[in-house]
């Protein structure tokens, strides 16, 4: 599947995670704006928890690693490889995004990624 | 004692005669083995009440009730399949047909037999001792009586200044009687203190108003001129009083023992050997009735170590009564005495230490082996701090320091408290429970990781509390020895507590969480110390917590200001202060609920919860809301939730006070006060208490004369009950108080501890609050209460002002680039009411979403 133009960066939230609709695939698109790259994209979908929120997650570093928080049960999942830190057999997709100006596009994860949760 | 090798029974109708503090112990000791119990347990008790906590009675008049200070309810002996029979005292105990018989003549086969009975207080033989303003002091029931007689009555007598008839003079002088202490000795305390101690207590105890009358005998009692009666002493004037309370000492009480034909000490007492057994192999006594070794032990610990000596002995397990040490420590009348091991240097040889300190009222002695070794005994008067240390040194033999003087003189540079590490294995830490330090090793290497693990699986420090202090260090002691660092460190990104972090927010006047970072931190940030730092900069400056340079902090409950449940939908409670809500309101509630189709439940908090709404459903639903006159109620947020009330003097025929309009009162001023963590109020209008108000972490409950606070209680996982923290205030006085409690909160509790946690790990406890929230012992009563009064003053409806952003609405999208809903959000119908779609349900009851 080819880039998908999804928003403008101005319809991000600085320091945290909106939602985006993906043919029908949802997908957790934060925008870090002092790191670079800026801009990360994850599977929405908790697969711990069974519902589509980690876009609605704390992001933040731990050891080292950019990691978003799971508002259910706090769990923190990579926003660089999708791992879950905390169980080592779980993992959401990670999506490829890119920022062209103030346009963000999306692209979905390599075909051979297990999708987990979708 | 009779026979070689007394038969032990093993199994069958065990009978326990009393049910005090020591019968019950036994009891529970034996119940936690569950159904596994070879013993059917039978207690008879002669009060009228199930076991309660004696060593607390003068609590009663501290607005406790009888049933605060239960140990264990009535129910508690049915579902553990205990008999009990209350009120009715054994009278006989036939030991050749095995059986006892009650008053009320109900019969008892019995295969083991124990003696829990007592001691009754000693009266002595004076003439005109019998008439009825003559009381004693040591049943609930003896206390009604005094409190009775008291309403009455100017002036009141205790005979007695040991340590129980300076509890029973405290009593009376909070009943607001003129109290005088009668006591033959020629000084207060004779039994634990010297003459320089009991003098010193005395010149304490005298300055709270109490008349002090030693060396007095008394003769006779009779009539007097001006009040009830007159006492006549010898060589003194007489004294006239309304009542008398008796507390000259206690006796066995072994009227049982005598009439069952058991051997009796020669001065009372029924005599028992090691394992607590009783001249008849069958039969055993514990506690204040039992004689061991020519010794009667008049304190509750020995009396628990001998019924774990008969539970153990009972199961066919070794048991060993041994003698117990009679150290102690109390606070009478506000004075601490504390006194160890042979406080009077009676042991041949002994040698003696004294430091005394006439202008701050403190006396301490130490006694020490005639080689200077060790520790035989101390005597402590005005402060307790070196008990701990001392009681250490003396029960486990540890050689003394080289100049043992420094054990008691006033600390220096370096306070010589004796560290966790110089205790050896089996030091007792905690008395009332029988806590040595090698237990809280091993429940440490069971996993315990807190102070609070290790009360709760040890139970010690949750009697007397006395040992607090050291529990502490060697539990420190313990973690670090584990490699467990003890650090408070919020999280990876900053190492400091929540509080240093606190003031270091509120010196540096920092006011984003990037400068708090910048300043303070390192890394980004995560879900810890970033909703913890937002909470403090809410608690500071109460900014909109959805400013952009906060909301990426905040946890999603806050960020939505709606409940996230299991599905990723939301729940809305809108603030029905006091739970007072007009019936249009209601209808309101009833009309958002249907239409959006949300699942309805009434809360514990006494409000409405909505579940079930979308995220972009959350403005639709809360601008109805807001239209119809609601505001945010802050169920999201760590933060000020509810004030339950009951319906208070307006309508209820009990009621003494307003207690609605006194909740509503305090939901509007707290309202938006962001916490360490959630925080619940309730206000009851008189005693009854129908709010549960002893169960928050404000409780206010009605008096005649105002309002009596209550703080620190919880529900919960680890229910509280709350302390009695200040009374009859007026309501001026009441907000003032817990505008500075709420405040003292804010600034130093740990992240996500609750007030009852908090105030368990603050330390000096409740009495240290006191003196910070009452007295201002910090000098930041004043700047609490600012503090509070800038929070209020900023207080905004969360919700009116995300409405009327556009920039905070476009948070509420279901997807940034599509207003279509969740689809994977599905609901099943029960009830009649909506509820989230599990994998168990069959596909055709599963609703899809209507758009």
């Amino acid at each position: 599947m080819s880039w998908q133009h999804v928003c403008t960066r101005q319809d991000l939230v600085a320091g945290g995670g909106v939602a985006a609709l993906v043919d029908g695939e949802q997908v957790a698109l934060f925008y870090l704006p002092d790191q670079s790259p800026p801009l990360y994209a994850i599977g929405n979908r908790d697969p711990i928890g069974g519902a589509n929120v980690l876009s609605r997650g704390i992001v933040g570093d731990v050891g080292g690693e950019l990691v978003v928080a799971s508002p259910l049960y706090k769990q923190h999942f990579s926003l660089l490889t999708g791992a879950c830190l905390e169980q080592g057999d779980v993992a959401v997709p990670v999506w490829e995004v890119k920022l062209d100006g103030d346009k963000v596009s999306l692209r979905p994860p390599a075909a051979a990624l297990n999708r987990t949760g979708t | 004692m009779t026979d070689d090798k007394p038969v032990l029974p093993t199994s069958g109708n065990l009978v326990i005669i009393g049910n005090g503090m020591v019968g019950h112990h036994l009891v529970k000791t034996l119940a936690e083995q569950g159904a596994d119990s070879p013993w059917t347990m039978h207690v008879f008790a002669g009060e009228s009440r199930p076991a309660y906590d004696r060593v607390h009675l003068s609590a009663l008049f501290d607005d406790r009730t009888p049933e605060d200070l239960c140990l264990s309810p009535e129910q508690w002996y049915r579902d553990n399949r205990v008999t009990l029979h209350l009120n009715d005292p054994v009278v006989e105990i036939d030991r050749a047909n095995k059986t006892v018989r009650t008053a009320a003549g109900v019969r008892q086969d019995y295969d083991a037999l124990v003696l829990a009975t007592g001691s009754y207080p000693f009266v002595p033989p004076i003439p005109g001792h019998e008439h009825e303003n003559c009381l004693v002091y040591r049943t609930v029931d003896d206390l009604d009586a005094i409190k009775r007689l008291a309403g009455n009555a100017q002036r009141g007598v205790v005979v007695g200044g040991g340590l129980l008839g300076l509890e029973a003079a405290n009593a009376l002088r909070l009943l607001g009687l003129e109290t005088h202490v009668v006591e033959f000795a020629p000084q207060l305390m004779p039994v634990q203190l010297d003459e320089t101690g009991g003098a010193l207590l005395r010149q304490e105890v005298e300055a709270l108003g109490v008349h002090i009358h030693t060396g007095r005998k008394t003769e006779r009692i009779d009539a007097g001129e001006r009040h009830a009666l007159r006492m006549n002493f010898e060589g003194e004037a007489p004294l006239e009083t309304d009542l008398i309370v008796f507390s000259a000492g206690i006796r066995p009480q072994d009227a049982l023992g005598r009439q069952a034909g058991l051997t009796l000490g020669e001065r009372g007492g029924i005599v028992v050997d090691n394992q607590c057994r009783t001249s008849d192999p069958a039969i055993f006594a514990i506690g204040e009735c039992a004689l061991w070794n020519n010794r009667i032990f008049g304190l509750v610990a020995p009396g628990y170590t001998m019924a774990r000596t008969v539970a153990a002995v009972l199961n066919n397990e070794a048991g060993d009564f041994t003698g117990a040490d009679m150290s102690t420590k109390l606070k009478l009348m506000g004075v601490d005495v504390g006194s160890v091991g042979d406080a009077q240097g009676r042991t041949a040889g002994a040698r003696c230490y004294r430091f005394q300190d006439e202008v701050a009222g403190v006396y301490r002695k130490l006694v020490v082996s005639e080689d200077q070794k060790y520790v035989l005994g101390a005597m402590l008067v005005g402060d307790c701090d070196a008990y701990d240390t001392l009681l250490q040194y003396m029960l486990n033999g540890i050689p003394l320091p080289d100049n043992p003087a420094s054990l008691i003189l006033p600390a220096g540079d370096a306070p010589p408290a004796l560290g966790a590490d110089a205790l050896p294995d089996g030091a007792t830490i905690c008395s009332c429970h029988n806590v040595s330090k090698g237990a809280i090793n091993a429940a440490l290497d069971n996993g315990c990781c807190s102070l609070a693990d290790i009360k709760d699986a040890t139970k010690a420090s949750t009697g007397c509390g006395g040992c607090a202090a050291l529990l502490k260090s060697v539990v420190d002691a313990g973690l670090e020895a584990r490699g467990v660092e003890v650090n408070n460190h919020l999280c990876e990104h900053f190492e400091y507590s929540r509080q240093e972090l606190y003031h270091l927010i509120l010196v540096g006047g920092l006011k984003r969480f990037s400068e708090v970072r910048e300043a303070h931190g390192k890394g980004l940030g995560c879900d810890i110390c970033k909703p913890a730092v937002a909470s403090i900069l809410a608690s500071i400056h109460n900014d909109h917590i959805l400013e952009p340079e906060h909301v990426g902090l905040q946890d999603t409950n806050d960020v939505f200001l709606a409940n996230m449940q299991k599905d990723g939908t939301y729940s809305v409670v809108p603030r029905v202060p006091a739970g007072e809500i007009t019936p249009e309101k209601l209808m309101t509630l009833g009309r958002v609920a249907s239409k959006y189709d949300l699942y309805t439940k009434i809360t514990g908090g006494q409000r409405i919860d909505l579940f079930g709404a979308r995220l972009e459903q959350l403005p639709l639903i809360w601008e109805e809301l807001i239209e119809a006159g609601f505001e945010t109620g802050h169920a999201y947020g760590k933060s000020v939730r509810t004030v339950k009330s009951c319906v208070g003097s307006t309508w209820c025929r009990y009621g003494v006070q307003d207690s609605v309009g006194m909740a509503i009162l305090l939901e509007h001023r707290y309202k938006g006060l962001r916490s360490p963590h959630k925080l619940k109020f309730a206000v009851s209008g008189c005693t009854r208490e129908c709010a549960e108000a002893q169960s928050k972490d404000i409780g206010v409950i009605a008096t005649e004369n105002g309002w009596n606070l209550y703080v620190c209680g919880n529900g919960g996982m680890r229910p509280r009950h709350a302390d009695l923290f200040a009374t009859d205030l007026s309501d001026q006085a009441l907000v003032r108080l817990v505008d500075r409690v709420l405040m003292f909160y804010v600034r130093t509790a740990d992240r996500l501890q609750r007030t009852s946690v908090w105030l368990e790990n603050l330390e000096g406890g409740l009495d240290y609050l006191r003196q910070v929230v009452i007295d201002d012992s910090l000098g930041i009563a004043g700047e609490l209460e600012a503090q509070m009064a800038v929070v209020r003053e900023r207080y905004q409806c969360e919700w009116r002002t995300t409405l009327g952003d556009e920039q905070k609405l476009k948070r509420f999208r279901s997807f940034v680039n599509a207003d279509t809903p969740d689809r994977d959000i599905r609901f099943v119908r029960e009830r009649g009411q909506p509820r989230p779609a599990t994998e168990h349900d069959p596909a055709d009851r599963i609703e899809t979403l209507s758009l």
